[in-house]
């Protein structure tokens, strides 16, 4: 765990060190804040609001997006700041296991996915009176369950990667926008067509922005939405590691990881 | 043995390094050099043969080694957005290092770095760069040590601390190096023996005298150029 530890160390002290990483930790989703939730006052304003839940809604849909999303990029990133500085070597020959290095990266995302929702709260109980208490604890299995699948799909990136180098970046920041319009994170499943559905809900992020939804509309958390995501991220996390395990071994065997450095 | 899809990288190689020798992998570019030593550092798997380092495999013991060993290239850098310290700290904490200030420290003053201890990494020339990776690969006391031409970057002054240097470590713990240079001087003056390798096969080893003596040259210097120009006829013979 010390060496875990360390990697987290190694990358806060990165965000510390530069004012243009910590403006862009903020950036986006208060930029995205600000778009969704004066969407949803001219939603309001306009009567379009039958539900009276619109702001809130909309609201937590966004910050449980930015979890999933900033969890996703917690590992992606930070292997690509290994790659940006020319590290990869000393890491491959050092003590460090391969597992150590993803729990620090885990961890750091943690770090800055707490950061960023709690200013996201803030702000939004500033701008719009956004009720936080709204989920209540329900909040926590919610967030777990979307960390879980960021961190696979970071696995994911991370593997594709490992496999094509600096080529793959842009996939980094492109993976996680083509799950969204399949998630139901700002609309319900309702909406979408028969045909597509059976995808819909492979998607564990469909089955937590669901339960989220039945949290605001009827004050109850769907506990087998919970379960079947958790499952459903189970089965993602093992074939994404078993993805990003197999990129890795292959590195070694094509000279791609020490290409990368 | 190490295939990529057209090329032979390493073609039959066999060595063996013994405990506390420099030994120095010479070539011209593209020899295998480079490839040899990833590959007993076990971070790019052979085509074929076997490998052990201290009697362990690199590849499927690599964590029980991976702290007996370092690596120091000039073509691999530290993170540049670090300070000199945070970088050698983090290194430190992830080889176990006890005492990481006082180790710090005195490899700092060993390659005359101290006073960019708090300097950004990125801010140093490459030869300061160059120091600051021997730094980190000197942090764990190796008892292996891969050196990828280690003083490419450094002036004749510079050089020399670092070859004075590295000697003193040697003679100190018994450290063993593995050493790729270009500068056939630095290698007659570091080198225990020497192996040269030409198009991934292994062309003559000894010591750099004897290896010398072998092709009637005064220096290696001269032998390298020999064998870099006659290398495909030599590539024929096996090691005299």
């Amino acid at each position: 765990m010390t060496r875990a530890l360390a990697i987290v160390r190694r990358y806060v002290l990165i965000h510390l060190k530069s004012p243009a990483r910590l403006l862009d930790l903020f950036f986006w989703p208060v930029m995205e804040l600000f778009v969704w939730g004066f969407l949803s006052l001219y939603f309001k304003d306009a009567n379009l609001d039958t539900t009276g839940r619109l702001v809130v809604t909309l609201i937590n849909a966004l910050i449980f997006w930015d979890v999933l999303y900033r969890s996703q990029q917690a590992l992606s990133l930070a292997f690509m700041e290994e790659l940006w500085t020319r590290n990869v070597l000393n890491f491959l020959i050092s003590p460090l296991r391969t597992w150590e290095w993803v729990v620090g990266a885990y961890l750091y995302g943690l770090i800055k996915t707490g950061i960023i929702v709690g200013v996201l709260f803030i702000l939004a109980t500033f701008l719009y009176a956004f009720d936080i208490t709204t989920l209540g604890l329900y909040f926590v299995p919610i967030c777990a369950n979307l960390l879980i699948f960021g961190y696979s799909m970071g696995l994911f990136t991370t593997g594709l990667l490992l496999r094509w180098g600096h080529s793959a970046e842009a996939l980094i920041w492109g993976v996680p926008f083509l799950i969204q319009p399949f998630s139901a994170i700002f609309y319900p499943v309702s909406v979408y067509p028969g045909w597509l559905k059976p995808v819909v809900w492979i998607l564990p992020s469909t089955h937590v922005m669901e339960s989220m939804r039945a949290v605001l509309n009827t004050g109850v958390f769907p506990w087998t939405s919970f379960l079947t995501a958790l499952i459903l991220n189970v089965g993602f996390t093992i074939f994404f590691s078993w993805f990003c395990l197999r990129m890795l071994e292959r590195g070694r065997s094509t000279g791609q990881l020490v290409r990368l450095t | 043995m190490k295939k990529y899809k057209a090329v032979t990288a390493l073609d039959g190689l066999s060595l063996v390094v013994r405990r506390g020798e420099i030994y120095g992998l010479l070539g011209p570019n593209g020899a295998g050099k480079t490839t040899a030593i990833q590959i007993l550092m076990g971070v790019l798997t052979p085509s074929g043969g076997d490998v052990r380092v201290f009697g362990l495999s690199p590849f499927k013991d690599r964590h029980r080694l991976a702290g007996r060993v370092n690596f120091s290239s000039a073509y691999v850098q530290l993170p540049f957005n670090l300070s000199v310290v945070q970088n050698l700290d983090i290194f430190a904490r992830l080889y176990g290092v006890p005492d990481r200030a006082a180790k710090i420290g005195s490899m700092l003053d060993s390659f005359r770095l101290a006073d960019k201890a708090k300097a950004r990494t990125g801010s140093l020339s490459s030869g300061e760069q160059t120091r600051l990776n021997l730094c980190k690969a000197l942090l764990n006391d190796p008892e292996l040590l891969f050196l990828d031409e280690p003083t490419a970057s450094l002036d004749p002054d510079i050089a020399d601390l670092v070859r004075t240097a590295l000697q003193g470590f040697q003679r100190q713990s018994g450290l063993t190096i593995v050493y790729t240079s270009h500068n056939m001087a630095e290698v007659e003056a570091l080198c225990d023996r020497v192996l040269f390798l030409h198009r991934g096969k292994a062309i003559t080893e000894g010591t750099p005298k004897e290896v010398a003596n072998r092709f009637e040259k005064d220096n290696l210097e001269k032998v390298f150029i020999h064998l870099a120009r006659t290398g495909d006829v030599m590539d024929a013979q096996t090691i005299p």
